[in-house]
C-alpha cells in the first residue's frame, strides 16, 4: 500500500497540481535529496516541494553545481539522483553536468521549469529551447504537455536513466503544466531498472574459445564494468584465465590497483609497461570499455597483433572504433556470469614472465613520494591517511592523472572524475553530492587552481551543509595541462596558461566558512595533513605545486602508445 | 535508378531507411540531429503519420558510407524509433515523388 507524506492510506481521487504530481513521484521513486536552484518557471515545483517532508533540498549556488552534486550522489550509489533548475539560464547552466552525465553514463533525471506553453515559442523571458538543447546530450528527454503526462513520463525518466547503458534524462515541464490541477485516481509503479536481454550464447561460446586458445592475453576494463556491478565478476575471470589487468580511467576501483594482475590504467599517461604489455597481447578482452582515443592513443596503432573480443550493452559501441573478432552485447555482469564457467584454468607462465620483465624494465616512475608536497607523495600520503574507506573525486587535469596514475583505488565506486567529457569544476560539486549520499565517508577532492575557481561558488554549499569534503589544492598557478602541451608540442610557446593573478585560496576558502590548512606553511606537512584530514566538516588543504612539474610519461595526442614521452 | 537517387552528392551508393517513430514535435529533430552532428548527410526525407496518428514513418535516402552501421545501431537506440528497416536505393518510396521534384 502507498502512503501520503502524512504517512495515512493514500485517498484515490485527490485533486493535485502538476507540481504536487512531480513531488509525489519523486517520494514514490525513492528519492530524499535533489540539488538545484529555484527560479521563476520552476516555482510552482518549488512551492509543491516545500511541503515534502521526505525529500531534502540541496540549495546550489550554479545550475552546473547542481547538476554535479546529483552526478556525485548517482557515481557513489549507482542509482538515478535528480537536479532542479529553472527556465532559460538555469537550464543552459545545467547543460555541462548533464552532457558530463552523458558521457560518462551516469544516471541522472534533470528536471527543468520552462515558460508557459502559450508563451513558447515567443522568446519569452528566461525561454530558452531546453527540449532543443538537450537532445543531444541526454539519453533521453521530454517536454511535458500536460499534467496527467507527468504520471507516465517521471517514472519512464527514471527507468531510462538507469537501464541499459545509464545516461542523463532530462524533463521539461512548462509553468502551466505545473499549475494544471488534476485528479489522480491511481499512482504508475515507480521507474526501475529493466533488465537487459539476455546475451546470446554463441559469440560468449566462441569468447570462451578465444580466451582458451590465447598465449598472450589481455583484459580491459572500463567503465562498463563499475555501472554493472561487475567487479567482482570481472576479477574471477581475470584469476581464473590469469589475465594481466588493464583499466580506463572511468574503471578504476574495479580491480584493487595493487592486485597482482593489475597493470593500471592504460593509454595517455599509463606506465610504459602498461601500454608495451598491450602493444604484445594476442588476445584483448575489452568489457564495458568503449577505445576511447585517450585510452588507445592511434588507433590503428593499439593491440596490433591482438584479436578482439568486446563486451557491451550498448550495440553501437561494438564495432564503432575497432571492429571486434567477437562482439558480444549485453550487460557485462550477465555476460561474464555466463562465460566464467567456460573459460579454463590456465598458468601462463610465459606471458606472466614477460610481464613481469616488461613491469621491471618500464615501471612508472612516481619521484617525490616520501614528499608530502610533491604531486606523487601529496596523494600517497593523503591515501594512507583516509583509507580505504574514503571516496576519491577529482577535477580535471594534472592533478587528476597523477592521482590516477598514484592513488592506490581499491573498490568500485570509490572514484569519481570527470572522464569523458573532462569538465574543470566538476570535483567539488560532486564531491559533495558524494558526501551528502554517503555520509558516513570521508570524500577527497583533488582539484587544481584552474579548476576550482570554476565552480567555486559551491565552497558555501559545503560549508551550509556542513559536509565531510577534503578539498586538496595543488596549486600552481597554472592551467598545468595546458602548460604542459604547450611546453611539449608548441615549441615552449606559454599563452594564456600562467596565471598572472592568483587569489588567496586560503583566504577565499576561510570566507566561505570553510577550515583551511596550508601545506607550503607547515613545519610538519606530513603531520599537517593527517591532522586536516582527521578534522569533520569541510576543509581546503593547499599545497603550492611547482608549475614545471609535469604527467609523465605522456603518449601525444593522436600518438600511438608505444611512443611515450618521459620515463 | 530514377532522377532524385541519382542527384545525390557523391559516388556512394544511396540507401533508403525506413524508420517507425512515435508522433511528436520533437522525433524528428532526435533523428535528423543524429546524422548532422556527425556531418552525414541526409539526400531525401519523408515523413507522414500513419495508422491514428499517434505513429509516424519516416523515409530517409542517404549514401551507404562505412559509417552507416554505426549511424543504424544509434538511431535503434532512439527512445522513440520503434523499428529500422534498410532498403536498397531502388526502394519506390522516392521514386515515386520524382515528379515533384523536376
Amino acid at each position: 500500500m502507498n502512503h501520503d507524506r502524512s504517512g495515512a492510506p493514500e485517498a484515490a481521487g485527490e485533486t493535485l497540481s502538476g507540481a504536487e504530481i512531480v513531488v509525489r513521484l519523486l517520494e514514490r521513486q525513492g528519492i530524499r535529496r535533489v540539488a538545484g536552484i529555484p527560479g521563476g518557471a520552476i516555482l510552482p515545483f518549488y512551492d509543491a516541494l516545500s511541503q515534502s517532508t521526505r525529500i531534502e533540498h540541496i540549495l546550489a549556488r550554479h545550475e552546473q553545481g547542481g547538476g554535479f552534486m546529483a552526478q556525485g550522489m548517482a557515481r557513489v550509489t549507482g542509482e538515478a539522483a535528480v537536479c532542479i533548475a529553472t527556465s532559460g539560464p538555469g537550464a543552459a547552466n545545467l547543460l555541462t553536468a548533464v552532457a558530463d552525465a552523458k558521457l560518462d553514463s551516469i544516471p541522472l533525471v534533470a528536471i527543468t521549469g520552462q515558460v508557459a506553453s502559450s508563451l513558447i515559442g515567443t522568446d519569452a523571458f528566461q525561454e530558452v529551447d531546453t527540449y532543443g538543447l538537450s537532445i543531444p546530450i541526454t539519453k533521453h528527454n521530454f517536454l511535458v504537455g500536460s499534467a496527467r503526462e507527468l504520471l507516465e513520463v517521471i517514472p519512464k525518466a527514471f527507468s531510462l536513466a538507469v537501464s541499459g547503458r545509464p545516461g542523463p534524462v532530462l524533463v521539461d515541464i512548462p509553468k502551466d503544466v505545473q499549475n494544471e490541477r488534476i485528479v489522480v485516481e491511481s499512482w504508475p509503479a515507480p521507474g526501475g531498472r529493466l533488465a537487459a536481454p539476455a546475451p546470446e550464447p554463441e559469440p560468449i561460446a566462441q569468447a570462451a574459445a578465444l580466451i582458451n586458445a590465447a598465449r598472450r592475453p589481455v583484459l580491459y576494463l572500463g567503465g562498463g564494468v563499475i555501472h554493472s556491478g561487475a567487479s567482482a565478476e570481472a576479477l574471477r575471470l581475470a584469476e581464473t584465465a590469469q589475465l594481466p589487468t588493464v583499466m580506463t580511467l572511468m574503471a578504476l576501483g574495479a580491480m584493487p590497483v595493487d592486485h597482482p594482475l593489475s597493470l593500471g590504467m592504460l593509454g595517455m599517461h599509463a606506465a610504459r609497461c602498461t601500454n608495451l604489455v598491450l602493444e604484445e597481447c594476442d588476445l584483448l578482452i575489452a568489457v564495458g570499455a568503449r577505445f576511447d582515443d585517450r585510452a588507445t592513443g592511434k588507433v590503428a596503432e593499439f593491440c596490433p597483433g591482438a584479436k578482439i573480443i568486446h563486451v557491451d550493452i550498448d550495440h553501437s559501441e561494438l564495432d564503432k572504433i575497432k571492429t571486434a573478432h567477437v562482439g558480444i552485447r549485453g550487460d557485462v555482469a550477465a555476460v561474464l556470469e555466463r562465460l566464467l564457467p567456460q573459460v579454463e584454468a590456465a598458468e601462463r607462465a610465459d606471458w606472466h614472465a614477460r610481464v613481469a620483465e616488461l613491469k621491471a624494465a618500464y615501471p612508472l616512475q612516481m619521484p617525490g613520494l616520501d614528499d608530502p608536497r610533491s604531486p606523487y607523495g601529496l596523494i600517497r600520503a593523503v591515501a594512507e591517511a583516509v583509507g580505504d574507506s574514503a571516496t576519491v573525486a577529482t577535477d580535471v587535469g594534472q592533478h587528476q592523472m597523477w592521482v590516477a596514475q598514484a592513488y592506490p583505488l581499491r573498490r568500485p565506486r570509490q572514484w569519481l572524475t570527470s572522464g569523458g567529457l573532462g569538465t574543470m569544476g566538476f570535483g567539488l560539486p560532486t564531491a559533495i553530492g558524494a558526501a551528502l549520499a554517503e555520509p558516513e565517508r570521508t570524500v577527497v577532492c583533488f582539484s587544481g587552481d584552474g579548476s576550482i575557481l570554476m565552480n567555486i561558488q559551491e565552497l558555501a554549499t559545503a560549508a551550509e551543509e556542513g559536509v565531510n569534503v577534503k578539498v586538496v589544492l595543488m596549486n600552481n598557478a597554472t592551467l598545468g595541462l595546458v602548460f604542459q602541451q604547450q611546453t611539449l608540442f608548441y615549441g615552449k610557446r606559454i599563452f594564456s596558461s600562467k596565471f598572472k593573478g592568483v587569489p588567496d585560496f586560503v583566504k577565499v576558502a576561510e570566507g566561505f566558512g570553510w577550515q583551511t590548512c596550508d601545506l607550503d606553511h607547515a613545519d610538519d606537512p606530513g603531520a599537517a595533513l593527517r591532522q586536516a584530514l582527521a578534522t569533520p566538516g569541510p576543509m581546503l588543504i593547499h599545497v603550492g605545486i611547482d608549475r614545471h612539474e609535469q604527467v609523465l610519461p605522456m603518449v601525444a595526442p593522436g600518438g600511438a602508445n608505444k611512443n611515450m614521452i618521459g620515463d | 535508378m530514377n532522377s532524385i537517387v541519382k542527384a545525390c552528392k557523391s559516388d556512394l551508393a544511396p540507401t533508403v531507411l525506413e524508420l517507425d517513430v512515435n508522433n511528436h514535435a520533437g522525433v524528428m529533430s532526435h533523428v535528423v540531429g543524429l546524422f548532422s552532428r556527425r556531418a552525414y548527410n541526409v539526400e531525401g526525407i519523408l515523413c507522414m503519420p500513419v495508422g491514428d496518428g499517434s505513429r509516424s514513418r519516416i523515409w530517409l535516402l542517404v549514401k551507404e558510407d562505412e559509417r552507416l552501421e554505426q549511424m543504424v545501431r544509434q538511431v535503434e537506440k532512439l527512445e522513440d524509433v520503434l523499428g529500422v528497416q534498410r532498403h536498397g536505393a531502388a526502394h519506390e518510396v522516392f521514386e515515386r515523388l520524382e515528379e515533384f521534384f523536376q
